[in-house]
């Protein structure tokens, strides 16, 4: 049987712009089903709208003409998590996390056009995140609002009641800002004591390196331990993801370009990375040139050189730590690790070669916790939801959740702060990184 | 349109629980049989016994058509609309009620998903046994309302034998208990009638299974035969030497390309025509020495090499191989239709000659994953619905298919249902005056004709309709591909056409 789309007329799609969800991706979906008890927001609602089949054929249905580009459509586009947890079960290898993301891009390109701007979004989207500078700047007035005193007096004034309540949540469990960005303290090029195993770039990412600059640097101090030559290169930029979930495609192309050519120049064999969020945007760069196959082939070439941070330490040969550290941990496998990148060995081997570290595996520990980019922002209640479920699968007595996303992180350290708990949710390098570091302190 | 008897329903279930603009219901115009589809008139998702049977009370009080669904898995089209039905989606009904561990039974809700009951039950040791292969989605009341197989069936029975009782809602919206928990249940069995009706009787709210405990020891083997012969021999002699696997699973050439492809890749050779996959269970003292047998008995018919499971990680992916199957086929081919014939067991090898057969001449590929064991075969009907007139020619191969088995003395339908897909079939297997019984039954239940209509029993005369259409379909469909620049459009509106002439015989039953 050959198929002959050649023979055909034209659809009349309602998704009439450029970078349209394509027809190979979703005509690849039979309908069997197997994706909707992985999915979250089916779980929890029992509804196909909600569902990753239901979604798919939405998709499919406004790309035929069937259905019109409205809430329909929009709004179970838009309630998905992007966790790709149904791309891990799918038998068929339907890329719903892709088509998802391409319809998001029509309803960013449609909204536009008719005028329907979001000032805050816009804000964050092109004006924030795209540019390193005003993010270090927000970073420092981040630190001083919290060093001065200002945090303390914004609490007690109740100003914070301006803010919407998962906002004002969030900024409850926003950690102590440390001196600076990885970017600007670390050195350019940080040479390993005995031989080179590997040269690699350290991606800092934004989120992480506003929030958590601490885990940057323990990620550079992991690598050179491990005989890894790190880069920083300066002129990087925040690497998209943000944008792609929200729609806004053509920033994203824009900031990919970007980070491919600042990449391009460092001149290294691999791209490190800590996020798990950004790996995965990162590794799918071509996903954004399918329209320009210049571009496309240097994506392709870039996204090759990729690497999570565990999944290059496992690559390369990592010393197992020598020091002990009695600790009991489990581990959350972030969704853009586990079901976008395909990774759940390697963190594991990495923490269990740690002496003392006892690692106790939560049920479903590959259940998105709700954090998903910005979603606990955009919807709260099933944010919050996830995040009850994921706190009620910690098992009993442990001292640390360990996961590899700074998303995750934020929202874990919320469900934490919320039951009051004392347990520390970690980066698993820093579980490693305070490994080494007890080898230099007996 | 909200009319009124939308306001009815959202009185009973709450604006949340109920979907009925025409965009929202769209999701629900097919379950996982796609060759057909039709828009419901609205979805409600109700959560009790109570609100199921407010809802059919008022939906058959005012003769609007209604269906249940489970999680839309099906393969024959139980759960879609052919137009305007209210679609009564059990999902949200999916709690575990209650377990009896001592006495092995279990209450169920009818949107409890299979193998998370299961899950639940595996603290103690137990398991509920019947085993679809999308156990991981489809829900109980669903395999209730198909009597679904699966492959460890050749041992331990399909669904009907591991439902006891049921609390069930009738079509009028009164609410009966049928079975018994424990014993039989004297007078006619109502249960073993309930159970594989479709849909068509009434709704399972609370459903009461035999649970078991897991058996002591397992032993699973994978065995490759380059001839499809040498396989079905094999199995038949299994049989034959008084062996009971606890199941048998046969896959061709084309199934393991494409589950090759997927995430459960097992690298099957790429020369070989049939893969069997044999799991024998029971007592830790016996199982090696009945796998030795069945090894011995694979050796006799030639085998090229044959494996015993060394982890449970290679067992599970080898299972997850053969239920990951039909999912896979999007790795050949945007559609398919899988059929669902049982032949005897004697018989397999002709008739997958036969099938060979009609895969030629209808020039589309059929690829074969089956419960050897017990001679259900599952060909799978490999088309492209976007190629004018494929879809059409695809359910006629299918419908060959079934007639084949018919033929050899089997059935059309071992676990999947009849539903949409095989009503045409029902006449070929059944005499006017065996389907006259089966109409008087369906109008014992529901005298108006309106819960899950156009299902299983076909109505007086449509079958000769059908048939009549599908000619005309397929003379229309050369005509068209001679014009491929208006086929497009043509086919959407033949599928309009379609939908509108099912509408009419709906309305009419």
């Amino acid at each position: 049987m050959v198929k002959d789309s050649s023979s055909m007329a034209p659809r009349l799609s309602d998704f009439c712009y450029p970078d349209a969800p394509e027809e190979d991706k979703y005509s690849v979906c039979v309908h069997c089903g197997f994706c909707l008890e992985v999915c979250p927001t089916y779980q929890a609602w029992g509804d196909e709208n909600h569902s990753p089949r239901g979604r798919v054929f939405l998709i499919k249905s406004c790309a035929e003409g069937e259905l019109p580009l409205d809430e329909s459509v929009i709004d179970p586009v838009f309630t998905c998590l992007d966790c790709r947890a149904c791309e891990t079960v799918c038998p068929s290898g339907v890329q719903v996390g892709a088509l998802v993301e391409e319809a998001r891009g029509q309803v960013f390109h449609a909204r536009r056009e008719h005028g329907d701007r979001d000032p805050l979004m816009r804000l964050f989207l092109r004006g924030i995140f795209p540019r390193p500078g005003r993010l270090k700047t927000i970073r420092r007035l981040m630190r001083f609002y919290q060093k001065s005193g200002l945090r303390t007096l914004a609490r007690s004034t109740g100003v914070m009641r301006v803010l919407p309540p998962q906002a004002r949540e969030m900024e409850d469990v926003i950690p102590e800002i440390g001196r600076g960005p990885a970017i600007d303290v670390l050195p350019t090029v940080m040479v390993p004591k005995g031989a080179r195993k590997a040269t690699a770039a350290l991606f800092t990412g934004c989120v992480m390196d506003v929030f958590f600059s601490d885990v940057n640097e323990a990620t550079a101090r992991v690598m050179v331990r491990n005989g890894v030559e790190v880069h920083v290169p300066r002129e990087q930029i925040c690497c998209g993801a943000l944008q792609v979930h929200a729609g806004d495609r053509d920033m994203a192309r824009e900031m990919a370009k970007k980070n491919i050519e600042v990449f391009e120049r460092a001149g290294v064999a691999y791209i490190a990375i800590n996020a798990a969020g950004c790996g995965a945007a990162l590794k799918e760069y071509p996903e954004l040139f399918h329209d320009d196959p210049a571009w496309h082939e240097r994506a392709v070439q870039f996204s090759a050189r990729v690497r999570d941070i565990t999944q290059l330490l496992v690559e390369v040969g990592f010393d197992p730590p020598k020091a002990e550290l009695p600790m009991s941990i489990t581990y959350h496998d972030a969704c853009h690790l586990c079901h976008a990148q395909k990774i759940r060995r390697e963190p594991r081997s990495l923490l269990t070669s740690v002496p003392g570290v006892d690692l106790r595996e939560m049920p479903d520990s590959d259940r998105c916790c709700g954090s998903a980019g910005i979603y606990n922002l955009t919807h709260p209640d099933m944010a919050g939801e996830l995040l009850e479920r994921k706190m009620d699968d910690v098992p009993e007595g442990v001292e640390a959740i360990v996961m590899g996303n700074p998303g995750c992180m934020m929202q874990i350290r919320l469900g934490v702060k919320k039951r009051n708990q004392q347990l520390r949710v970690m980066h698993t390098v820093e579980v490693l990184d305070l490994a080494y570091q007890r080898e230099e302190t007996p | 349109m909200r009319d009124s008897h939308i306001d009815a329903l959202v009185e009973i279930v709450g604006e949340r629980r109920c979907l009925w603009q025409p965009n929202q219901v769209r999701a629900y115009a097919c379950d996982g049989y796609t060759a057909e589809s039709g828009l419901p008139r609205a979805v409600v998702f109700p959560e009790s016994t109570d609100e199921v049977a407010q809802i059919c009370r008022y939906l058959y009080e005012h003769e609007i058509p209604y269906l249940p669904r489970g999680a839309g898995t099906g393969l024959s089209g139980g759960a879609t609309p052919t137009g305007g039905q209210v679609v009564i989606n059990l999902a949200r009904m999916n709690r575990l009620l209650a377990v009896d561990f001592a006495n092995l039974r279990a209450i169920v809700q009818p949107g409890l998903v299979n193998l998370t009951l299961t899950r639940r039950i595996a603290h103690e040791d137990c398991y509920y046994a019947p085993d679809p292969s999308s156990q991981s989605v489809c829900t109980i009341g669903g395999n209730f309302a198909e009597n679904a197989g699966g492959s460890h069936c050749l041992k331990y029975g399909v669904t009907t034998n591991h439902i006891v009782a049921a609390k069930v809602v009738l079509p009028d919206g009164s609410v009966i208990d049928v079975g018994a928990p424990f014993g039989d249940a004297p007078g006619y069995d109502l249960l073993g009638l309930l159970v594989g009706s479709e849909g068509t009787l009434g709704i399972a709210t609370e459903i009461t299974v035999r649970i078991l405990k897991k058996p002591q020891a397992l032993r699973t083997a994978l065995a490759y035969f380059e001839r499809v012969a040498d396989a079905s021999d094999t199995v038949t002699d299994i049989i034959v030497a008084g062996i009971i696997p606890a199941a048998i699973e046969m896959m061709d050439q084309l199934a393991m390309q494409a589950v090759d492809k997927s995430n459960y890749h097992v690298g099957y050779p790429n020369d070989i025509e049939a893969v069997l996959l044999i799991e024998v269970d029971g007592l830790t003292a016996g199982v090696d020495d009945v796998m030795a047998r069945v090894v011995e008995l694979c050796r006799k018919h030639h085998v090229r090499e044959v494996r015993v499971a060394q982890s449970d990680a290679e067992r599970a992916l080898w299972w997850s191989s053969r239920k990951m199957a039909f999912g896979a086929m999007g790795r050949l081919s945007p559609d398919y239709i899988v059929q669902d014939g049982v032949i005897p067991r004697t018989r397999l090898t002709e008739v997958l000659q036969k099938i060979e057969g009609i895969s030629q001449r209808y020039g589309l590929r059929i690829a074969n994953v089956f419960h050897a064991g017990d001679g259900n075969l599952h060909p799978l009907v490999l088309y492209d619905s976007r190629v004018p007139g494929e879809a059409e020619r695809a359910v006629r191969a299918g419908s060959e298919v079934l007639r084949a088995c018919v033929d050899a003395g089997g059935s059309i339908t071992g676990e999947h249902g009849v539903g949409i897909e095989k009503i045409g079939e029902m006449a070929y297997m059944f005499s006017e005056d065996e389907l006259q019984v089966q109409r008087a039954v369906k109008a014992c239940f529901d005298g108006k004709g309106i819960v899950n209509a156009g299902k299983l029993i076909p109505l007086p005369g449509r079958c000769v309709e059908v048939k009549h259409a599908r000619e005309i379909i397929d003379d229309h469909w050369q005509i068209l591909n001679s014009f491929p620049d208006q086929a497009e459009v043509q086919v959407r509106a033949a599928r309009a056409e379609k939908t509108a002439a099912k509408r009419t015989t709906s309305v009419q039953g």
